[in-house]
């Protein structure tokens, strides 16, 4: 059987609108994947023991409140202590465009901003996964 | 060392790892089950089903927390649908199972149907094996969303809790074969939220089928979200694990 992708779409810190999580998850869910959605104000310990528990192949952040700078280098950190490096890292809701290069720099592989077609994250993970998969 | 041995001394990401690929590539791990089935004293399995909706994520949150203050280490695998036309899952279990803070002692893991009739995966069975090898006191195993004929989880799981709630059928629903005949414990939750009444006396109708094997199916009352009659549920629930114990 082909291995399935499995995604974990987490919500860090003290924002509560997810609608735009809501709609990825669904994305993904009908592009064939195994979506695990974990709700609203999550913690980075907890976004990172879900991710590790679940062996997902993909983590989605979403982030409107403006503490991407702070969160999203805890939670790469917290992988890496965990054994969860080799897990894609994607992001979207709002961040500036000035704060992407650092986010990039740490292991954030891609910032979807708003606009972005669900088809182009889809594509993006099927293609960076299946390239992945590839090289193991 | 090896996969096993790190399931063995509690390894999240191991354990992890072998219950993926259970799920992927069921063949290839033969060899693991086996020796891991050498080591292990059978765990617990406590099933957990009814319609979707009734509350079962909520009520394996409250056990979990009350597993947790008697230190006992919990494993659960919560099932839910694949696409039939997909086979894309959105699994939501763990929304209602969240903790404050990550806690070593608890082991959740979202698993999808991939195309299993019955209510839970193909992979259950082994991946209990695997939360046993890990350290779980107790299993929880959560079925998808059920109706009437899904009653796999008989086959995996020790003790069965199947959780109602108010408004759910009349008395013919009551007297057909399959779910009804399944459950252990019943469980109607959210009792705030209609009369219990009718459904409590129509499960009284059920129960005394099963008197002559020793156990009389419980029927117990929750409000999962206040974590009202949850201590009356363990309780219930660890009296079925010392009747089965006492039976062999």
């Amino acid at each position: 059987m082909r291995k399935k992708i499995r995604v974990l779409i987490a919500k860090p810190g003290l924002d509560g609108h997810d609608r735009g999580a809501k709609v990825v998850a669904k994305a993904l869910r009908d592009a064939g994947m195994e979506v695990i959605y974990t709700g609203i104000r999550q913690t980075t310990e907890q976004i990172v023991n879900t991710a590790i528990q679940e062996d997902v192949d993909c983590l989605g952040l979403s982030i409107l409140s403006g503490a991407h700078v702070k969160l999203f280098p805890e939670i790469v950190e917290l992988l890496k202590k965990r054994g969860g490096e080799k897990i894609l890292i994607f992001a979207g809701g709002i961040v500036p465009s000035e704060d992407i290069p650092e986010l990039e720099s740490i292991g954030i592989s891609k910032i979807f901003g708003p606009g972005t077609s669900t088809q182009e994250i889809i594509d993006f993970i099927k293609t960076q996964i299946g390239a992945d998969r590839k090289r193991r | 060392m090896s996969l096993i041995e790190k399931i063995l001394q509690g390894d999240h990401k191991a354990t992890a790892k072998l219950i993926s690929k259970i799920e992927d590539e069921p063949t290839s791990t033969l060899k693991e089950i086996k020796v891991l089935e050498e080591r292990i004293v059978p765990v617990h399995t406590l099933g957990i089903t009814g319609p979707p909706g009734v509350g079962k994520s909520t009520l394996i949150a409250r056990l979990i927390e009350h597993y947790r203050e008697k230190n006992k280490k919990v494993g659960v695998l919560a099932i839910d649908p694949s696409s039939p036309f997909t086979g894309g899952a959105l699994l939501g279990d763990r929304i209602r199972m969240q903790m404050p803070s990550p806690d070593e002692g608890v082991f959740i893991r979202s698993m999808a149907t991939r195309g299993q009739l019955g209510g839970l995966s193909r992979a259950t069975n082994n991946a209990i094996k695997v939360l046993s090898g890990w350290g779980a006191d107790i299993v929880i195993v959560e079925t998808v969303g059920a109706g009437q004929a899904e009653v796999e989880v008989m086959r995996v799981a020790d003790t069965i809790v199947l959780v109602l709630s108010p408004g759910l059928g009349d008395d013919i629903q009551m007297m057909k074969a399959g779910i009804l005949e399944i459950g252990d414990i019943f469980v109607i939750n959210k009792i705030d939220q209609g009369e219990t009444g009718h459904l409590e006396r129509n499960l009284e109708l059920v129960r005394p089928g099963r008197e002559k094997e020793g156990w009389v199916p419980a029927i117990i009352k929750t409000i999962a979200i206040k974590g009202s009659g949850i201590d009356e549920l363990y309780k219930k629930i660890e009296k079925h694990r010392k009747y089965l114990k006492n039976k062999k």
